[in-house]
């Protein structure tokens, strides 16, 4: 694929698709159809030059080529054929063209992503099926890459693909945007899912570059889910909390590729453009007061983001957040943030009281929490408890530059 | 419209001879909800079941069966009772299952019919 249409294809085909299963009411057959036009795209534009509406210029094509089989098929007696796909997904009938209205229909209708967006992360699908088919579906990337960033054989992946679309068909599983009453709970899943990719793109434990891809992926999955429901906050909370983490990317690996803590990161390298724009979404969602999981963890990112050095943080605030987000959100997970947070406040002794008051039976296997002991113990001179809890640390890490920082600390134990 | 069968499950060792003391409040409950279901027209078919004790399996084995005491599956969980429904989309038998679930207290498995 030339480089403008690998950029197109990025930016347009989730949204080409997310439209064409609206007008066709299969997701196989919309998926086909934009496939298409992309090729005939990579045939065609290098010789005609990139057409002034990319993105217009795909979707009528793959339309077209839509319309043309679905004529085919009607005319060749397959009407049972054609009605068995125009039926497979419950697309309501005042959304859907009629087959003879379908040379009317042209434009992208920015709601047709936020369709997808519902369909693809229905919470009738496991989890790793909606991140999935969100990634497949509206992100565009190929399932070999699905399968790369979430470290699964390339099979695997594409069964989870086609079982989910499957039982989204099987299931006539609607084509639509939730109520307000609904929202409650469809919208945490899309959430989750958009921060799934997010976290598996932040994380590198993979192919550096496939997961740096997924954390813009996510990113700009975020943007368009805040654009398209301005009215829900922690769709906002999300957008910002994916800046904000985003934007300490470039301080967060040294040059040997080892991993730099926050308390050490170079702060004049963060990216001040994607602080601001995290920040002002922050204000935006405090002013509205509609607390939520993802608004709080992005109100803690913001924090940190203002200071301009570590010590300078505003523990006590961040302390007050994450009590916030324990009350919203109870997790082990979070209890020991706000433990990490309590030590920076009072001093290490408390940090190690605070841990101590959780049932961490749960996190017994959560390489963080042997990481945050093991560097609290070594602080109040627990040197031998601290080794221990380092090596626990270190045999819990998934990934290699992580082992290889906790290594080091421990080396540098008294 | 489709069909969907929701079927409710329960512990093996639900028995009829020794109802659970908050039999009559779910008893209710349930007749509450089949009444609503058809008054929406929505109920194709409907019917408790008698404990797993009850069930007999028959298997095919050369042309001819064998029969055995049941039930089939070695389970601890055992379908109770089911309804069939008429629903327009996933969603709408999902809302139906969400309220038989309250109704029953217990875990409600919605699958969908093949071609209707």
């Amino acid at each position: 694929m030339p480089d403008g249409l690998a950029e197109v294809f990025r930016r347009e085909a989730g949204r080409c698709t997310a439209t064409l299963i609206r007008v066709l009411g299969d997701v196989d057959l919309a998926e086909d159809a934009v496939a298409e036009a992309f090729a005939i795209a990579a045939e065609r534009w290098p010789v005609t030059g990139v057409p002034p509406n990319p993105g217009g210029w795909i979707t009528t094509t793959a339309r077209n080529r839509a319309i043309d089989r679905l004529r085919r098929e009607a005319t060749r007696d397959e009407r049972h054929r054609a009605a068995h796909h125009l039926q497979s997904l419950h697309v309501d009938p005042d959304d859907r063209p009629e087959l003879a209205d379908l040379d009317a229909f042209v434009d992208v209708v920015p709601d047709d992503q936020l369709r997808l967006m519902f369909l693809c992360c229905h919470p009738a699908l496991h989890p790793d099926a909606q991140v999935a088919l969100t990634l497949r579906l509206l992100g565009g990337l190929e399932t070999g890459e699905i399968a790369r960033a979430f470290l699964v054989p390339e099979p695997t992946m594409a069964q989870r693909i086609v079982r989910a679309k499957r039982k989204l068909r099987d299931n006539r599983a609607p084509y639509r945007i939730p109520t307000d009453a609904e929202l409650p709970d469809r919208l945490p899943p899309v959430l989750a899912a958009i921060y799934l990719v997010f976290t598996a793109g932040h994380t590198a434990t993979g192919d550096e570059l496939v997961r740096v891809d997924l954390a813009t992926e996510a990113i700009r999955l975020a943007r368009a889910l805040a654009e398209l429901m301005p009215d829900e906050p922690e769709a906002l909370g999300l957008l910002a909390l994916l800046l904000l983490t985003d934007a300490r990317r470039p301080a967060r690996l040294a040059p040997d590729g080892s991993m730099v803590p926050l308390h050490h990161q170079d702060r004049r390298r963060w990216d001040r453009a994607m602080i601001d724009e995290g920040q002002a979404l922050v204000r935006a969602c405090r002013r509205r007061g509609g607390p939520g999981p993802y608004q709080v963890q992005a109100a803690i990112a913001g924090v940190h983001a203002e200071a301009a050095t570590a010590a300078d943080t505003d523990w006590a605030r961040i302390v007050a957040l994450y009590d916030l987000l324990l009350a919203l959100r109870p997790s082990p997970v979070v209890a020991l943030n706000r433990a990490v947070a309590v030590a920076e406040r009072d001093g290490p002794a408390a940090g190690l009281a605070a841990l101590e008051a959780i049932d961490l039976a749960p996190l017994e296997r959560y390489q963080p929490l042997h990481a945050v002991r093991a560097d609290l113990l070594a602080r109040v001179g627990r040197t031998d408890e601290a080794g221990q809890a380092y090596d626990r640390a270190i045999e819990l890490s998934a990934n290699p530059v992580e082992a290889r920082f906790l290594a080091t600390r421990r080396a540098a134990l008294p | 419209m489709a069909q969907y069968l929701l079927s409710v499950w329960h512990d093996e060792d639900f028995s009829l001879d020794e109802l659970p003391p908050d039999f009559e409040r779910i008893h209710a409950q349930v007749s509450a909800f089949n009444e609503e279901l058809a008054a929406a027209s929505a109920e194709v078919f409907a019917g408790g079941l008698h404990p797993a004790a009850s069930a007999t399996v028959v298997r095919p084995s050369d042309g001819e069966v064998s029969i055995t005491d049941g039930p089939y599956a070695e389970s601890k969980e055992i379908m109770g009772g089911f309804w069939v429904i008429e629903a327009p989309d996933l969603d709408a038998a999902l809302e139906w299952a969400r309220k038989a679930a309250l109704a029953c207290e217990g875990p409600v498995e919605v699958r969908p019919f093949q071609g209707a």
